[in-house]
């Protein structure tokens, strides 16, 4: 396998490097759709230049990255193309490994439940055999590599191919089954903006499950190694963040960073759903419309989990599509990461998402022309490039419920079996009641 | 019975005025009004000041509540055009610009700030109550104290500007209310504001600072002055010929001088026309004087309004100016500010200042104040100077704080000889929330003007010793040394247009966006609630009756 993967990474690098050389660089660069004030590079490099002249850059409000990025490209700012170019390779070849991992995992469980007889006779034709899930650790490299959302985001050096990273190399140790690199990596993840938080039920779900400790509220090993890894996960935090006082020695960073992402003061368009919700906010209802929208992305964890705690992978990729449909700024590079789950569910309803994707196409190519329409011809107003905004956002919701439902459906069939029968014999038709 | 005589003797106020009227080489004429009033007292001092005569009471009280050191307001409508009018007396830059210097016994300079802009607001009818922290800034460098003391932290100096002020007769009355003689008697008797604001540039200021007495300066005084600054248009109608009088730009003619006036001067600026072959002044006069100004030896014809014979036999004086023929001469330092750029995203302000001596270079310090909502990014900082790189020595920047502080940036830049000097900075426009949009937002933004500082080399040597006579056009900047001179130089305020959101649209927004939450939360809550089963098909209507009449009775249903 390792061959196939090595061309496939010198297909994307070679992309990525041929359009930093062209002159499409600084467009991207500056696209509201790719970059967000809390990812643009323009605002690194106005971040470094302010401490270079002698002044905090969170004293104004220019600069809202980590401390962290702070340290890493101070050294490496004559490298950023390489470092964004190395982020994606490594996002790449963890998303490999851990599917190859999981996907191993996958047979043992199938194996062990055929030898049990646990499946019903005629839903033999869903399991999953060998031979096809031989390619698909490539294709999901492959799929993330050239998809254009991440190729864009990373000519445009956006830092979201760093978060990418670190959840990539996160969810590659949750698999591998390494608790306290897992731990590290979440909190990095956290670090760098609050919401992959939701994550740790998703890792804490699968990593007992790998060392056989039943989710037993009464169990006393359960509780154990929850606080074992909340002690790792908070441990790591706690230093992240002592590191990043010491930097500038001042607690400034706290309320530009994590304030900034909760509390939405910067109204630039971008292709999430609060921008123009809250610039046409009244005054009076503000902070309540935040809580509410914050919230609602840390909302599904419980019910998530509850639901899917036999299958904590496709947990953690339900969590990221949500995070990257209902964050405060959210970017095309979070799209990219959300659409890994295309190769785990299978084939149900397949029609649903070719219309949804289309429409997530369409969307993608008119955003460009409706920015223009209102920033730079006059002749379009701001409801248009919302309009698109929210019909983008509703074919995510759609997509993502879909592979949710032909998720669903296909555990549903492996346990009761592919054809039902209603009580008289004829064909049954299945629904959610 | 006797009076009884008082015991504290009054401490010693005087007041001068003047008016100097120069013509300048575009045809236009330039109009400069100064109205001092000087007080040997102390405001800061325990005993309350009861009994004002000359000083205007309103201000004296401003100054002992709020513990002002020096208070600068000018109120502007127009821009000085210094490339065809050469340099002003006392500029101002567009709309209104206060900058106060505090004592250092001031323990909540903000808090003192935002209760003098209010007090101000009212005694000149102006609408200085929109200055709070969004357009107040703390200058490092480029303000000094004008006065004495030697207190320069800057802690206690602040400096605001509104662009979009507007100055009309409301202005006017309150500021000729301060005057003495009001505008009775003297030469405020030609402020008519009908006259005034058919200009294509006036602007009235009130300056207050400390000052010395005399040479040793043991004791200070306090100054007070009040300038008024007009520009009459050569091609106002009714100018068919080329001369002026003080009946046309006035309407009216002066009859006599203020009684309270210790000095009353009217100065006509000869110094381009010393044969009287380019224009001649009527009625002649005699009195001749000589005064560095501006970094130049200027001649003027002097007429003193305290001589009855000034006004003549009939006791009216009406000078008259009249063009024989024309010329220029370029200003030594010019600047122009513009925004380049195309679109709502993004911009990109280009400040040009031209250093017009042959060989002297010089430095100048740039001060500019930018809304927060037009995000610059220093990083895209350049001075170019010939087309050469050009870094500035000192560079003071204060990012902004997004509805809290404008950007403050100043920067001592070296102009070389003959030279432009280009500082281009890039910005991004910001979209604000739509109840912090004027009623007319697409009329644009306004950027206050730049602020150039600079001590500008003179050709001819300057008078540094400040107490002594001088007319009071000439004696306003201080001067520190022989060789140079003080200038301050405004640039265009800029108008800039944000991206706007849809004012009608704030119920279905929300309505919309909250539909799309819904859609998210409604298809989860259904798939995470709900589980599959098998749909059986439901029984006729006939049958579902029966059925439920079956219950009643007790039957087993079909």
């Amino acid at each position: 396998m390792a061959a196939p993967l090595t061309l496939l990474l010198l297909v994307a690098v070679t992309v990525r490097a041929a359009l930093y050389r062209s002159s499409l660089a600084d467009l991207i660069s500056e696209r509201v759709e790719v970059v967000s004030p809390l990812t643009a590079w323009k605002r690194v490099v106005e971040g470094l230049a302010l401490l270079d002249l002698g002044v905090s850059p969170y004293s104004g409000d220019v600069f809202h990255e980590t401390p962290l990025i702070i340290y890493l490209f101070h050294f490496l700012v004559d490298y950023a193309e390489i470092t964004f170019m190395l982020a994606d390779v490594i996002t790449a070849v963890a998303l490999y490994l851990s599917v190859k991992d999981y996907n191993k995992q996958v047979f043992r469980k199938q194996k062990y439940a055929l030898e049990a007889d646990r499946y019903p006779l005629d839903c033999l034709e869903l399991i999953r055999s060998p031979k096809e899930m031989q390619y698909i650790p490539l294709k999901v490299a492959m799929f993330y590599l050239l998809n254009p959302f991440t190729i864009l985001s990373c000519v445009a050096k956006s830092t979201c191919g760093l978060n990418n990273a670190v959840i990539a190399l996160f969810v590659l140790s949750t698999i591998k089954g390494n608790v306290l690199l897992s731990a590290i990596f979440l909190s990095l993840a956290t670090y760098q903006s609050i919401y992959p938080l939701t994550l740790c039920a998703a890792a804490l779900l699968y990593l007992l499950q790998r060392q056989y400790i039943p989710v037993n509220l009464r169990r006393f090993s359960f509780w154990w190694f929850v606080a074992q890894y909340a002690f790792m996960y908070l441990g790591s935090l706690f230093v992240i963040v002592g590191l990043s006082f010491f930097l500038l020695g001042s607690w400034d960073f706290l309320p530009s960073v994590y304030g900034f992402i909760l509390s939405v003061p910067d109204l630039t368009p971008n292709i999430g759903l609060f921008w123009y919700f809250f610039a046409e906010m009244f005054e009076h209802f503000r902070l309540f419309f935040l809580c509410v929208f914050q919230i609602n992305v840390f909302f599904y964890t419980v019910p998530l989990s509850i639901k899917l705690k036999e299958h904590p992978v496709f947990l953690i990729f339900m969590q990221l599509a949500v995070i990257s449909i209902f964050k405060s700024y959210p970017t095309v590079g979070d799209i990219a990461a959300s659409f890994i789950k295309h190769h785990k569910a299978s084939s149900a309803s397949s029609l649903n998402i070719f219309l949804v994707s289309c429409v997530l196409l369409a969307c993608s190519a008119l955003f460009p022309v409706l920015w223009h329409l209102w920033i730079y011809a006059g002749s379009a107003n701001s409801n248009f490039y919302y309009a698109i905004t929210l019909l983008f956002n509703v074919a995510q919701i759609l997509l993502v419920s879909d592979y949710f439902y032909a998720f669903l459906r296909r555990e549903h069939h492996l346990s009761h079996g592919l054809y039902l029968k209603r009580k008289d014999g004829s064909e049954a038709t299945l629904v959610l009641k | 019975m006797m009076p009884v005589p008082s015991s504290v003797p009054q401490p010693k106020d005087d007041f001068q005025e003047e008016l100097v009227i120069r013509p300048l080489h575009s045809g236009d004429i330039y109009a400069s009004f100064q109205f001092r009033t000087l007080w040997e007292t102390d405001f800061m001092r325990g005993n309350k000041v009861s009994h004002y005569r000359l000083f205007p009471k309103s201000l004296g009280q401003v100054i002992s509540k709020f513990s002002v050191r020096e208070l600068h307001i000018s109120f502007t409508q127009g821009y000085w055009r210094t490339m065809q009018w050469g340099q002003p007396f006392l500029p101002s830059p567009p709309g209104a610009e206060l900058w106060v210097w505090f004592q250092d016994s001031v323990t909540d300079v903000d808090g003192t700030w935002k209760e003098l802009t209010n007090v101000l607001s009212g005694i000149f009818c102006a609408s200085l109550n929109f200055i709070d922290s969004t357009n107040t800034v703390q200058p490092s460098a480029s303000f000094k104290p004008l006065g004495i003391g030697n207190v320069t932290d800057h802690r206690f100096l602040r400096y605001a500007t509104l662009p979009r002020e507007i100055v009309c007769t409301e202005n006017l009355t309150p500021w000729k209310k301060l005057l003495p003689c009001g505008s009775k008697a003297g030469l405020a008797v030609l402020l008519k504001s009908e006259k005034l604001f058919h200009s294509s540039f006036h602007s009235q200021a009130v300056h207050i600072r400390p000052v010395c007495q005399d040479w040793q300066c043991k004791t200070t005084s306090w100054e007070l002055r009040q300038t008024l600054n007009v520009v009459f248009d050569l091609h106002t109608p009714g100018q068919g010929k080329l001369e002026w009088s003080l009946f046309k730009m006035f309407s009216r003619t002066l009859t006599e001088a203020c009684p309270l006036a210790s000095s009353s001067k009217i100065y006509i600026d000869i110094t381009d026309d010393p044969q009287g072959e380019q224009f001649e002044v009527s009625p002649a006069t005699h009195l001749l004087s000589q005064a560095m100004v501006l970094g130049d030896r200027r001649t003027f014809s002097v007429y003193d309004l305290t001589q009855q014979i000034t006004f003549g036999t009939v006791r009216s004086l009406n000078l008259l100016i009249r063009w024989k023929s024309r010329d220029m001469l370029r200003p030594l330092l010019h600047a122009e500010r513009y925004v380049a750029g195309y679109g709502l995203q993004t911009g990109e302000i280009h400040t040009l200042m031209y250093n017009n001596h042959p060989y002297r270079s010089f430095p100048v310090l740039l001060l500019d104040s930018v809304p927060w909502y037009l995000r610059l990014y220093i990083h895209t900082l350049t001075v170019t100077s010939k087309g050469k790189d050009n870094k500035p020595s000192y560079i003071h920047y204060q990012p902004s704080k997004d509805r809290v502080r404008p950007h403050l940036l100043e920067m001592l830049v070296q102009l070389p000889p003959n030279s432009v000097t280009e500082v281009t900075v890039q910005f991004e426009r910001a979209l604000l929330k739509w109840t912090e949009y004027t009623p007319d937002p697409n009329h644009g933004f306004y950027v206050g003007s730049s602020v150039i500082s600079s001590l500008v080399p003179s050709i001819v040597a300057m008078d540094t010793n400040s107490t002594r006579e001088q007319p009071l056009f000439s004696s306003f900047f201080p001067c520190k040394e022989e060789s140079s001179y003080f200038m301050r130089v405004y640039t265009e305020p800029l108008l800039v247009n944000l991206p706007t959101p849809d004012f009608s649209m704030p119920y279905n927004v929300i309505c919309l966006t909250c539909t799309v939450v819904a859609v998210g939360y409604g298809s989860l809550y259904n798939l995470l609630t709900r589980s599959f089963q098998i749909e059986e098909p439901s029984p006729g209507l006939a049958k579902r009756i029966a059925n439920i009449i079956r219950k009643m009775r007790g039957v087993p249903p079909l």
